[in-house]
């Protein structure tokens, strides 16, 4: 049996793929079988994150109209062979995500995977309920500024209230906040809200705070995942929210501004 | 502590601290609409109707809320009414 995790935050441009495609590596990395959904139908971004938006062929929407089988829409990732990438239909209407038809893809992907990671778009609508609906856990992707925050708690409250787990009554989605573009400087200024601020106002278990770096948009340049990126603060900090999520104690790091050199501190504002 | 930050004092008062307090207020409503009963919309638009059969209320007249309170729910309605309705008795 395979965890589904679903990558979400209402508001876009957060770092749901960044975050998404971070994960799958990160958990592919420590030798469990990943996979990576896209359910951004329409707007297909995932394959240029992953760096396999050449071999894409068939997609998600092929697969739940029966059109194209699972094997022949997965991509193998080039780098680790334990992930898989599930691209979305960059052209079909995203009315063709049906509750049956996700459920069905998501039902034989829990064969063959460990760990199932659900890509989803920003919004309330159809991709964004339906990349939620079969979820067991959680990443609202939330940065530290007013709409961000307002949106992640309206998706919290989706999140408690339309996925099967609520429909059945069962044990609810284990939900996790992290909070990404963090700056330290800002928050040292008093411009940005805090860590802390934020965990006051949505009281979610804080997965980990990646701080904000140029790392992020190198890696995106370049279709390599972040966390692959060992040297930057982001990867590092993706690398140890993976280590969180299965289960290790880690303190959170990059919470504070860097010590400078003397020149920096006598002149740095 | 450096020469130049020496003049600069941490700001606790910065737009960081505004934006956690409107967050908070905006988040608690946002959150009492969602956890309301389905039927306060429709009780809101019934009781406006019967009300405009006798007073000539705006449509944003009447506003129903629910609170919670640790032991009771207390149902609170409030009608504005338009100027001059009012009994000069």
């Amino acid at each position: 049996m395979s965890r589904i995790i679903v990558v979400t935050s209402g508001k876009g441009g957060v770092g749901k793929t960044t975050t998404a495609a971070a994960l799958a590596m990160g958990l592919a990395e420590r030798g469990f079988r990943s996979v990576v959904i896209d359910f951004d139908v329409g707007l297909r971004n995932l394959d240029l994150i992953m760096g396999c938006e050449r071999r894409v062929v068939y997609d998600f929407i092929n697969v739940i109209q029966g059109e194209a089988r699972l094997n022949q829409a997965l991509i193998k990732d080039k780098r680790n062979e334990n992930l898989f990438i599930l691209p979305a239909s960059q052209t079909r209407d995203k009315e063709a995500l049906t509750k049956e038809g996700v459920g069905k893809v998501l039902t034989d992907l829990s064969e063959d995977f460990d760990y199932i990671v659900c890509d989803s778009p920003a919004g309330i609508e159809l991709g964004a309920t339906m990349a939620m609906y079969y979820a067991d856990d959680a990443f609202v992707v939330t940065n530290p500024e007013v709409s961000s925050v307002r949106d992640s708690d309206r998706m919290i409250g989706i999140l408690s209230s339309k996925s099967q787990r609520a429909e059945e009554d069962r044990e609810p989605i284990r939900e996790y906040l992290l909070l990404t573009r963090y700056s330290p400087q800002r928050v040292e200024r008093g411009e940005m809200l805090s860590v802390e601020d934020v965990q006051d106002i949505l009281s979610l278990d804080l997965i980990g705070v990646i701080p904000e770096s140029q790392a992020v948009l190198n890696a995106s340049n370049s279709g390599v995942p972040v966390i692959m990126d060992g040297e930057s603060t982001a990867g590092q900090a993706y690398s140890d929210v993976v280590a969180r999520y299965l289960g290790e104690q880690l303190p959170h790091r990059f919470l504070e501004i860097e010590k400078r050199g003397l020149l920096g501190r006598l002149f740095g504002g | 502590m450096g020469l130049l930050s020496y003049f600069k004092s941490r700001s606790t008062s910065g737009s960081a601290s505004l934006a956690k307090e409107r967050l908070q207020i905006l988040v608690a409503h946002d959150r009492a609409g969602r956890d309301a009963p389905s039927y306060l919309p429709q009780l809101q638009r019934d009781i406006l109707k019967v009300l405009r059969k006798y007073v000539a209320v705006e449509p944003g007249a009447v506003n129903v809320n629910l609170e919670h309170d640790e032991h009771h729910e207390v149902l609170e309605l409030n009608i504005v009414l338009p100027e001059g309705e009012r009994s000069t008795g």
